[in-house]
């Protein structure tokens, strides 16, 4: 990935608030990276933003998924798994609640 | 009723929170629901220092909990962008709900208190924006032997004292615990509190203790509702005496005491750990004017057949004049009472599991 190289992120519903109602975000990431780095740099100056998706210890919350070009990241390196350029990143709640 | 001033009852649900609200405790407006799928397992209305601000604890199973609050009656409602409840990351934990949140003492006006689950006490001394966590109880050597009551592990019921820097808590399992020192250190204090379901049923710690309240007048006297126990205490919890007598049952959650008068409590008892029912399907809020030597039971208004529970922080008193005595049910119904527990009116029906509820009177 390089510094020109968008990265799309679709935001669910219940989330867009924290982004000011968008429902998708183009990003560009300073270099190669992964989804950590993506949600570290999605997250800068929003923190309840951040807080929504990860745990204060840096975990993905259980509930929530992300997807990598249509991949559950849970499947592949967690939040080490690469985001290449031009890659489509899906954050989605899981099936959860009664 | 007050002189002047509306009720507002936050009733805390399984998914969201509504507000009612009532000119004399009879008539009742009921709100569209806040947070909607979300659980409110925390309430708290502040409402020192001349104006009122509502305390939510929110926990979305999706997105993790937070605490909100609201200046305007909870039309909006704000959560701080940096502080709230949130643990250090090198901590290795993560806050997964807010049980309590209690207002100080007048004397006190910025200062708010926290219990949560992992076991945990927060303060917050500026109005609930951002809140410290508890190091004394936090860093406690029992901490590795508090156990998990259904519920979760959490610290349930955080009491400020209003005569000095007394502080208790309670938490499931653990017990009650103590500071004399406003926090910095904590001491067990469950002596005559039964724990039957632990190999030595008189432990130093360990007791799962569904709610405890403290007496208004008289604040070294105490009042728990155990997991099987109705207790009272009388030397800020050095000791315990059993006050189950009169009760049709022990077990229960809920434990109130009245704002202004010493010695009077309510009770809603349950029949048994393992029949968590109101004893023979009749649901009575029983009330003590004399410590706990008598009860008397009240249910004029209540249905004749209720098997739902009422849970330990799904029940509350307001400071009105002639106090107001409010509880929801499981079952999703809420009831008022004017008449401090005699009889009562049904504010809410068919709501989701209610989970807290809290009331005060706020300006008309």
């Amino acid at each position: 990935m390089t510094a020109t190289s968008p990265v799309t992120v679709l935001i669910p519903t219940l989330l867009r608030p924290y982004l000011g109602g968008l429902s998708e975000v183009s990003m560009s990431l300073p270099g190669p990276g992964d989804v950590a780095s993506l949600l570290d740099s999605l997250g800068e100056g929003r923190p309840l933003l951040e807080q929504r998706i990860r745990e204060e210890t840096g975990a993905l919350r259980r509930y929530v998924n992300i997807y990598v070009d249509g991949e559950d990241v849970r499947r592949l390196d967690g939040l080490g798994t690469p985001v290449p350029a031009g890659a489509t990143v899906m954050i989605i709640q899981s099936v959860a609640g009664g | 009723m007050p002189a002047s001033g509306t009720i507002v009852l936050a009733i805390g649900t399984k998914k969201g929170l509504w507000l009612a609200s009532s000119p004399d405790r009879e008539t009742w407006t009921l709100s569209e629901p806040k947070f909607l799928m979300e659980e409110i397992p925390s309430v708290g209305i502040d409402t020192r220092g001349g104006r009122t601000r509502l305390f939510a604890g929110r926990m979305s199973w999706h997105f993790g909990p937070c605490i909100a609050h609201s200046d305007d009656l909870g039309e909006t409602w704000a959560e701080p962008q940096e502080g709230g409840i949130r643990f250090d990351a090198d901590e290795g934990v993560a806050l997964e709900r807010i049980w309590q949140i209690q207002p100080d003492a007048d004397h006190r006006p910025g200062v708010v208190w926290a219990g949560c689950q992992p076991i945990s006490v927060w303060k917050s001394t500026d109005h609930g924006e951002t809140f410290e966590l508890n190091r004394g109880l936090w860093d406690h050597p029992h901490r590795s032997e508090w156990g998990a009551g259904f519920g979760g592990a959490a610290a349930h019921t955080v009491l400020p004292s209003p005569a000095d820097e007394t502080l208790h808590v309670a938490m499931s399992t653990g017990g009650v615990y103590r500071s004399d020192d406003g926090g910095t250190s904590w001491q067990p204090r469950n002596k005559g509190i039964s724990a039957y379901f632990m190999p030595d049923p008189n432990p130093e710690f360990g007791q799962c203790v569904h709610k405890v309240a403290r007496d208004a007048v008289d604040p070294d006297r105490l009042f728990a509702q155990n997991h099987h126990g109705v207790y009272a205490s009388t030397d800020r919890g050095d000791s315990w005496q059993s006050i189950a007598e009169g009760l049709p049952a022990d077990f229960g959650f809920v434990m109130l005491t009245h704002p202004r008068r010493t010695g009077t409590a309510w009770v809603i008892p349950l029949k048994a750990d393992g029949e968590r029912i109101p004893p023979g399907g009749h649901l009575q809020v029983h009330r003590t004017d004399d410590g706990g030597s008598t009860w008397q039971a009240g249910d004029a208004g209540l249905p004749r057949a209720e098997y739902n529970a009422v849970l330990r922080d799904a029940a509350c008193v307001d400071t009105a004049d002639i106090p107001g005595v409010y509880f929801g049910t499981r079952g999703g119904t809420v009831y008022a009472s004017a008449d401090e527990g005699r009889t009562f009116r049904e504010v809410a029906r068919n709501l989701p599991d209610v989970l807290s509820v809290r009331a005060a009177v706020v300006p008309a």
